[in-house]
């Protein structure tokens, strides 16, 4: 570089405004603390493209939760997001964790990120009935196939005849959170690839928009323990095996949309805040909002072991857990004190009925 | 209740027979009906201004194995379970041979006719009643005779004490409110019984019924219910709960409750959520998460669900978020005894959870007690910031106790430290785990704060002042010695023992303590002993972590007899801990039947352990 040494100096660069979002924050405003995980890890891929969704969609970072379990997946809740309310909770439970916030003020916008190992084993149970109450809630699934916390053991989404790093040979089948998801009524199921930024964006924004609970399985590979030969969640596998469902694209509620879609190749479905997600047809023809196609599909892809990204599945009006709950628009966190005791004159009139 | 009253039938003369003061048992079982006849029985004798407790002690099952509910009416106000019945309705073939057994000499004997073989003893005054006979010429259909049988007997039981017929009707009519069918059907079959009886047996030679009006005014509620209004009038806002014996009628009538009183008048909104949940941990999960963010919320379980609680509650001791768990203690594990009444989670609650802890236990040891403790129990949790258990036991929590009528609760509801928005603006600072005021509490913030200043992030036990992540020496035992300050406010703040000297403005030699629905047989103990000469003090507990007050009691007694539901000690063990230099003082009466608690047994282990010292 020594002959840019002896050029002559250059004219002072403009500096460049930092770009800002519809509510006038900068990308730094949704950024967190520093990672502590793994250089290289997959994870941190995801949490750059968690900053950039929720800065692009104009989240106010107060109004979000977020929640996690216990793994490495769960410690980048601290990685994004500074502004907000974190809760690094207990292993498995985050789903039931967030239940309860939920409960608590069903105004706050959720994002809960868990790993495989949180989410399709210890909290498996908890999943499957967080799924079934429907509470709005990001749940991203940062998938690696293996428990990185504890070196590298495998977790129950590690692919049949897949090696761990010492050679162990996986005798299972994995576990199909996706399809489990489908099963138990979730609206909106997508699988992606920490790898492709561009995809997982979109999704996010889409999952930001849903009511309910929104799944993004992304498979995430941990560089230390599993990026191995003869593993399916090493990043070279992955980038070779990528196959998208469809291009998927997502145009929030405060953009108009300029274009119109040719029916034929493009297939738009509006979620409940009226944002659009939109899917464009690559080989085969798709329906999401088709939920048996949806489960064919992931059934398909596990016995021929694919790896399959985009949006599974999506039924946005499946009532969400605070619609079902029939809670009211102020949240029962900051409800006044004095509506919250019954009257006097109520409770003398409970007591005659024990009289 | 006065400690004056003749509490044994040898203070009455044997020719004249004894004024309410009655114990009754019902041996049926499980299934078939009867419990509603035994709370007839129970209201007539209410009805007559009598004061009156009953016990149903039930099977794990929901047909067919034995269960016995037993009535006990005393002037005197004693309402623990009394040992010796006085009149036993055996309906049963499958305990029958055990129920005869049990009655002591004198007894009156209420046979059904099938039944007739069994009744060999000859020490007992034996009514072989018809039933069959006489509910044929009522009902035809198999399965509502054997519904219907049971009012029989309480016709039968009214003639033999003299309980007023009206008064039968009145109590038929109230349970039957909604289903006029049925209350005609019910009070003829009382009536059958009634007029049978009046007809072929003699009234009760030892014991009869008189109206007082000790019960005017009075309500009959369960500790279940009194509980569950106390969430409801706490202001509690989030329930998760999972079904379990005992408790699951917490969060049922709860649930009742809420629908009907806790709609926001504005907006006819609820002000409430529930979920019933996938286990207990999915339970306490919520109300976790629900706490963090800034709930009110509650769960009701019982041992088994504390135990796969215990993990959340550790994490919410050490991130400091407001729970309510409501305990109605059973026996142990599995099929251990689910219906059976225990006090045997005092020690597992206290200490909770993995790695270092404990924390706060309110005690109640009545039903009003556990309407203003569940209250009370939300606002302790949020101005703690921790984890606040409301123990109940079976024995409170399922059956029916007298009671005054709960007054409205005075205190304003306290959400503790929470800074809004506003007020952080003006404080200008904040750190989440930082001792602000020297009280070990420290400030904290709801999310959804919009202020730049609130937004921490929440983990377990490696954090700082200012709740960074941190796995140093000096933060790490800094942040404990700070949760033990806390702890040491709470005991502060937790509802006072009662105090009740033997001779008042005196110290006796011997105290006793005892807590939650121990109490009644205490009272009537220390009555029985008092009797015999032995004055005893009496310290009711009603929480933990223990006070100047309790501390005091036991320096001051040469003995303390410590009377708790379980085998191991547990409250004398926490004692023993938080008074070494006492612990050879303190004694323990232990009850681990899986009955209720009774007077005789307190008095009989606390006049051996004396004698064994030569001081009885």
């Amino acid at each position: 570089m020594s002959h840019e040494a002896a050029a002559p100096p250059a004219a002072p660069k403009p500096t460049k405004a930092p770009a800002l979002n519809r509510l006038s924050l900068d990308l730094k405003a949704y950024k967190g603390a520093n990672s502590t995980l793994c250089s290289g890890c997959g994870h941190d891929s995801i949490t750059n493209a968690i900053i950039k969704s929720f800065f692009e969609y104009g989240v106010e970072p107060h109004r979000v939760a977020k929640l996690s379990g216990i793994g490495c997946s769960s410690k980048t809740t601290a990685y994004f997001l500074s502004r907000s309310h974190g809760f690094n909770s207990v292993h498995g439970r985050m789903a039931a964790v967030a239940t309860g916030s939920n409960m608590a003020n069903h105004t706050l916008l959720n994002i809960g990120v868990s790993g495989d190992g949180d989410t399709a084993s210890i909290g498996l149970g908890h999943f499957l009935h967080m799924v079934r109450r429907n509470p709005q809630l990001v749940y991203l699934v940062e998938n690696n196939g293996c428990y990185g916390l504890t070196k590298g053991q495998f977790s129950a989404t590690a692919d049949k005849g897949s090696l761990q790093k010492g050679g162990a040979v996986n005798r299972m089948d994995p576990i199909d959170i996706c399809a489990l998801a489908i099963e138990m009524g979730c609206g909106f199921v997508a699988r992606s690839f920490s790898g492709d930024a561009k995809q997982l964006n979109q999704l996010l924004k889409a999952a930001i928009a849903h009511k309910g609970t929104a799944l993004i399985d992304v498979v995430s590979p941990c560089v230390t323990f599993n990026n191995h030969e003869g593993s399916t969640k090493s990043y070279p596998y992955a980038r070779a095996h990528e196959e998208l469902i469809h291009e998927v694209g997502f145009v929030p509620f405060f953009e108009e949309i300029s274009v119109d879609y040719d029916a034929g190749t493009t297939q738009v479905v509006e979620l409940h805040d009226h944002s659009k997600v939109v899917l464009k047809k690559l080989e085969r023809d798709y329906d999401p909002t088709n939920r048996r196609q949806a489960l064919e599909l992931l059934s398909h892809a596990q016995e021929n072991q694919l790896f399959l990204t985009g949006l599974v599945y999506l039924d946005p009006s499946m009532p969400s857990m605070a619609e079902q709950l029939d809670l009211g628009s102020e949240p029962l966190a900051t409800l006044p004190a004095e509506k919250l005791r019954p009257s006097p004159t109520a409770l003398a009139e409970i007591m005659e009925t024990f009289k | 209740m006065s400690e004056a009253s003749p509490t044994s039938s040898e203070s009455q003369s044997a020719n004249r027979p004894r004024v309410n003061d009655v114990t009754i048992s019902v041996a049926t079982s499980n299934g078939t009906g009867s419990q509603s006849a035994n709370l007839i029985l129970m209201r007539s004798i209410f009805n007559m201004g009598i004061p009156v407790g009953a016990k149903n002690m039930f099977p794990s099952n929901i047909q067919g194995l034995p269960t016995w509910f037993t009535v006990r009416a005393s002037a005197a106000g004693w309402s623990g379970r009394r040992r010796l019945i006085d009149l036993c309705v055996a309906m049963n073939e499958e305990s029958v041979v055990d129920d005869i057994a049990q009655l002591p000499p004198g007894a009156t004997l209420v046979l059904h006719k099938s039944l007739e073989k069994y009744a060999q003893r000859t020490d007992l005054v034996v009514h072989v009643v018809p039933f069959d006979d006489l509910v044929s010429g009522l009902v035809k259909e198999p399965k509502l005779s054997k519904l219907v049988v049971n009012m029989i007997y309480v016709g039968v039981v009214a003639h033999l004490f003299a309980i007023d017929m009206k008064e039968v009707e009145r109590a038929i009519q109230r349970q039957f409110s909604k289903k006029a069918s049925a209350a005609k059907i019910n009070l003829d079959a009382a009536t059958v019984g009634h007029v049978w009886a009046e007809a072929n047996l003699p009234q009760s030679a030892t014991h009869r019924l008189e109206r007082m009006s000790a019960t005017d005014g009075k309500i009959i509620i369960e500790g279940n219910q009194a509980t569950a209004l106390g969430l409801v009038f706490g202001g509690m806002t989030v329930l998760g709960w999972y079904p379990i014996t005992p408790s699951s009628s917490v969060a049922e009538v709860t649930i009742d409750y809420l629908s009907k009183y806790r709609k926001d008048p504005e907006t006819g909104k609820p002000t409430y959520a529930v979920i019933q949940a996938e286990d207990e941990l999915a339970s306490m999960a919520i109300v976790v998460g629900a706490g963090w963010a800034g709930a009110r919320a509650a769960t009701a379980t019982s041992g088994p669900g504390i135990s796969l609680m215990g993990e959340l509650v550790g994490l919410a001791y050490f991130a400091e978020i407001p729970a309510v768990i409501v305990d109605v203690q059973r026996m142990g594990p599995s099929t251990g005894l689910p219906t059976r009444v225990s006090q045997g989670d005092i020690f597992s609650a206290y200490h909770l959870s993995h790695g270092d802890g404990k924390h706060p236990l309110l005690l109640p040891g009545n039903v009003r007690e556990c309407f203003e403790f569940a209250a009370e129990s939300l606002d302790l949790a949020e101005r703690l910031q921790t984890v606040i258990f409301v123990m109940l036991d079976l024995d409170l929590g399922m059956n029916l106790w007298s009671s005054d009528p709960f007054e409205p609760i005075a205190k304003p509801i306290d959400r503790g430290k929470v800074l809004d928005e506003a007020q952080l603006a003006k404080v200008g600072s904040f750190a989440r785990y930082k001792d602000v005021d020297g009280d070990g509490i420290p400030y904290r913030t709801i999310p959804g704060n919009p202020h730049p200043l609130a937004a921490y992030f929440t983990r377990g036990t490696g954090h700082t002042e200012a709740a960074t992540y941190s796995e140093k020496a000096q933060d790490w035992k800094g942040n404990l010695d700070r949760l033990t300050r806390k702890f040491d406010t709470a005991r502060t703040l937790m509802p006072r023992p009662v105090l009740k000297a033997a001779t008042p403005g005196q110290v006796a030699e011997i105290g006793v303590i005892a807590f939650g629905s121990s109490d009644p047989a205490v009272e009537e103990s220390r009555a029985e002993l008092a009797s015999q000469g032995m004055a005893i003090d009496y310290l009711r507990l009603r929480a933990l972590p223990i006070d100047r007050e309790v501390r005091e009691f036991i320096e001051a007694h040469r003995v303390v007899y410590v009377v708790e539901q379980n085998r191991d000690a547990q409250l004398a063990s926490i004692l023993k801990a938080e008074l070494p230099e006492r612990a050879t003082a303190l004694r323990s009466v232990l009850l681990y039947s899986g009955l209720p608690a009774d007077a005789q047994s307190v008095t009989e282990d606390i006049v051996r352990q004396e004698s064994k010292e030569g001081r009885a």
